[in-house]
């Protein structure tokens, strides 16, 4: 396959490109899939529209919307405009606005049409008439995931997966894949058409500040590294938690799970995050190459022991924010004999130099307490404690505590002398947000994504080995579970999750409250 | 919640930290939600008489503002201090518990006889741990200079003083012991990122080595911007910046040629007298082949003239929002947290290339 070229490389050669805060993008059509969905709507269009107001689109720039249903461009346009005065972060500037759209046009069409490629090709090539140059692609699959591989292959057959003066990129949305088996298999698709460098398998998690900050807390300061392996840390625990329910999406969330929907994959990059080695350079290849050599490092479960090292439940009737709420197989489309994970829980083990023996502890679900998503490092006790803990609260693990959501930051408890005459001590929490620490409004996760596809860089998307590594690890659980005759142990909506999930951890170790 | 207020006179610098102390451990104790702000310290030396202007155009930044003001604002006469300590949060501690920032403003009232001992004043009043900006937005240099002790960066305009020549000048002595962040240099930052991006693609790259000619137009009063957008071309591209003459051509203010690897760039800066808007007005990079790129303000961004060697035309416009110049300082606020390493190069080209 032709490779086709990147941004990445030569833009660091051009010599007004330093100092510049962002790289500039190359002049591009990008292409949407699925353009009337709910992600264009919600994320995609109003990502697009703030990447134009701060002046972070390419200076020659189309937008083509591509879904199903029949209307003319302008209709198209109207709702691109009411998407984004809907849902964009940011109140829009009407020039800015008027001119981005503009440049947008719409096709109507089935994916598996080859009707439809033609009209796009022509398109393509009307735009780059138009542009007076030949425009990067940036095909956008914010589809139906059974559309994936039917879009690229079409791409390939007619000839619009790679041009010659130009970069063509492909952004797969999750989920890639719904086992190790079809995450392979689509694989091989993508990459019987596309160069590995040309795919951008989005996992929207890693365009969080946050997310990126964890890379930077561990490698940008010396006080973590002597600490940062089995010699002391205890034990490792990542939680995300919902306290909504299903929503609108029982179709997709009834054949997906806890364990597909969040720790296939974003789970599974926090724990990259945590336990990887640093990079020797921050770039796309190096950061992914120590992501994977911990995923492969990860112990993949035998099927008679994942009962040890995994828990699922299904959230019940119960009470959330004072009000009565249903339980998962009462919710609107979910059959009522599912036997699909609302909460999973797991019990992991990295196994390398750095983290042998330290349990790293997921967990993901609904309808719990409230909304978090922390991971959270417990340090070993001090070995000996020279004060008495009587009339104290006593000497706890120092913990540090990263927040993803809702309270973007970084906590450390520690133990400190409680004023008074007596030596006693109680824990205390010295913390780092993010909100009364920096002056700029974080950009949406998609805007930092979509800005890094136009330029090029794959630093923040999941690599084809990557994937199918994350896939390896959870395949096991997810059949066990199949084949497995009891159902998942029903929690309370509004709660901690199965008290079943207790059993996943070694003793001296406990859940943090959600 | 209401603001927090203090305020006494005679007072002294510790009675005024001891206040502020006091108030935010107050607004923390009625809501732990409230925490102090802790991104920057925005020293403000002003003149008593234009203490309105100097708030209205911090209002006016927006969302970049800095975790503490120290507003220093001098009466000649004044023989005690003034001072005042307000406390305020931009919103309520919500029911999720995210923690709201504290933002303080500490105002101090001054005379010419707190002068030579300025950064003795000030010292007790910034945030420990925290970058320090200092800003005279009307002048008053010598404050500046008392204060850079205690500061990381200096906030300047050099397209605000009167002699542009000076100007630059004096940014270039602010460098030496300062961070220097020029609105001057942030007003065409998107201009020269449109450049940049002009020239991101390979093929297009190796046309930087061929401009043969470069045409800045701007505000009468603008022409520090001009210069330091020449000035950076010249610093990026390598070219030997030498003074450019004034008054040659019609409508130019100064124009010569720098010598490349290549070949002479022609250099033109064109004070527009018409002009309203403050900044720049138009760029125009041409190359040896005859090709041109010419960069217009337009509504909704940048509008862009392409002529290429054949003589097709080419417009079109570049998505961006303006930022008027409140949304500039803002980005002067933020930008005091960050480093550019092209300000300096470009700034001792731009000097290089100050008209004779």
């Amino acid at each position: 396959m032709a490779s086709a070229p990147t941004a990445t490389a030569p833009q660091a050669e051009n010599p007004l490109a330093a100092g510049q805060e962002r790289l500039p993008a190359e002049p591009t059509t990008l292409v949407i899939f699925g353009a009337t969905g709910d992600l264009a709507r919600r994320k995609l269009l109003p990502a697009l529209y703030n990447l134009a107001h701060d002046g972070l689109l390419p200076e020659r720039f189309y937008l083509v919307g591509v879904a199903r249903r029949e209307r003319e461009h302008e209709h198209y346009r109207q709702e691109c405009e009411e998407a984004i005065r809907a849902h964009s972060r940011r109140a829009p500037d009407e020039d800015v606005l008027r001119n981005l759209l503009a440049n947008v046009r719409y096709i109507p069409g089935q994916f598996d049409s080859d009707h439809l490629y033609e009209r796009l090709g022509q398109l393509l090539d009307q735009l780059d008439e138009e542009a007076g140059e030949r425009l990067a692609r940036a095909y956008y699959l914010s589809t139906a995931p059974a559309f994936f591989p039917l879009i690229v292959e079409a791409l390939g057959r007619h000839g619009l997966a790679q041009q010659r003066e130009a970069a063509v990129r492909v952004v797969i949305e999750k989920p890639f894949g719904s086992s190790l088996e079809e995450a392979r298999e689509l694989n091989r698709r993508v990459l019987a058409v596309f160069d590995e460098e040309q795919v951008f398998r989005i996992d929207h998690y890693l365009g969080k500040e946050t997310v990126q900050n964890m890379l930077a807390f561990r490698f940008a300061n010396g006080m973590f590294e002597p600490l940062w392996n089995r010699n002391y840390i205890d034990y490792v625990q990542i939680t995300a938690a919902e306290d909504i329910g299903i929503g609108g999406r029982a179709g997709y969330y009834d054949k997906a799970g806890a364990l597909r929907d969040l720790i296939q994959n974003h789970m599974l990059q926090l724990l990259c995050h945590v336990a990887m080695e640093p990079p020797v350079i921050f770039n796309a290849e190096q950061v992914r190459n120590e992501k994977v050599k911990v995923l492969r490092a990860i112990q993949i479960p035998q099927h008679d022991r994942v009962a040890e090292v995994a828990v699922r439940g299904q959230y019940g009737p119960g009470h959330l924010a004072g009000e009565d709420v249903c339980g998962y197989r009462e919710e609107e489309g979910v059959p009522p004999d599912s036997r699909t994970e609302t909460y999973a829980a797991l019990r992991l083990e990295v196994d390398n130099w750095r983290w042998a023996g330290v349990p790293f502890y997921l967990r993901a679900g609904k309808r719990l307490a409230r909304k978090l998503t922390e991971i959270v490092v417990t340090l070993k006790p001090v070995p000996h404690l020279a004060f008495s803990q009587e009339r104290s609260l006593g000497v706890r693990p120092n913990q540090l505590v990263m927040t993803v959501q809702p309270n973007e930051g970084v906590s450390m408890a520690l133990g400190a002398k409680i004023p008074g005459t007596r030596m006693s001590i109680r824990p205390v929490n010295m913390e780092f947000n993010y909100g009364t620490t920096f002056l700029s409004e974080s950009p949406e996760a998609y805007e930092r994504l979509i800005g890094d596809v136009l330029i090029g860089d794959p630093t923040l998307f999941t690599r084809d080995d990557e994937v199918e590594a994350q896939w390896a690890i959870c395949q096991p659980i997810l059949e066990a579970w199949e084949a497995s005759a009891e159902p998942p142990e029903t929690y309370e909506a509004g709660s901690q999750g199965p008290a079943g999930a207790t059993r996943l951890l070694l003793p001296g170790h406990s859940w943090r409250a959600i | 919640m209401s603001d927090a207020v203090w305020s006494a006179e005679p007072t002294t610098p510790e009675a005024i930290e001891r206040a502020l102390r006091r108030l935010v451990h107050e607004r923390h104790t009625e809501n732990g939600g409230y925490v102090p702000g802790r991104t920057l310290n925005l020293v403000c030396f002003v003149d008593r008489a234009y203490v309105g202007e100097a708030l209205n155009r911090l209002r006016a930044a927006g969302r970049n503002q800095p975790s503490r003001l120290i507003l220093l604002t001098y009466e000649p006469r004044r023989r005690s201090l003034e001072g005042q300590v307000v406390v305020a949060a931009r919103d309520r501690p919500t029911a999720a518990g995210a923690p709201i920032a504290l933002f303080e403003t500490v105002r101090v009232a001054l005379g010419e006889s707190h002068l030579d001992d300025l950064e003795t004043i000030v010292d007790p009043l910034v945030a420990t741990d925290v970058p320090t900006l200092l800003w005279a937005p009307h002048g008053h240099r010598e404050a500046l200079e008392r204060l850079a002790p205690l500061a990381q960066a200096a906030l300047i305009d050099s397209a605000a003083h009167q002699r542009w020549q000076a100007a630059l000048r004096q940014a270039a002595e602010l460098s030496d012991r300062l961070y220097v962040v020029d609105l001057a240099w942030l007003r065409p930052a998107p201009w020269r990122a449109r450049l940049a991006a002009a020239f991101s693609r390979p093929a297009r790259r190796a046309e930087l080595e061929a401009i043969a000619a470069v045409t800045i137009s701007h505000h009468p009063d603008y022409t520090a911007s001009a210069l330091l957008l020449a000035g950076w071309l010249a610093s990026r591209l390598g070219w030997r910046p030498t003074p450019l003459y004034a008054g040659e051509g019609r409508g130019a203010i100064a124009s010569g040629k720098l010598r490349s690897r290549r070949q002479e760039v022609r250099v033109v800066l064109r004070g527009l007298p018409q002009e309203l808007t403050p900044g720049l007005s138009s760029v125009c990079v041409e190359t040896a082949s005859g090709r041109s790129l010419t960069l217009s303000r337009g509504p909704g961004g940048l509008h862009a003239h392409e002529r290429l060697p054949r003589g097709q035309e080419r417009r079109w416009v570049i998505l961006g929002a303006s930022r008027g110049e409140g949304g500039i300082l803002g980005e002067g606020i933020r930008q005091a947290l960050l480093r550019d390493p092209t300000y300096l190069p470009a700034l001792q080209a731009a000097q290089a290339l100050a008209p004779l």
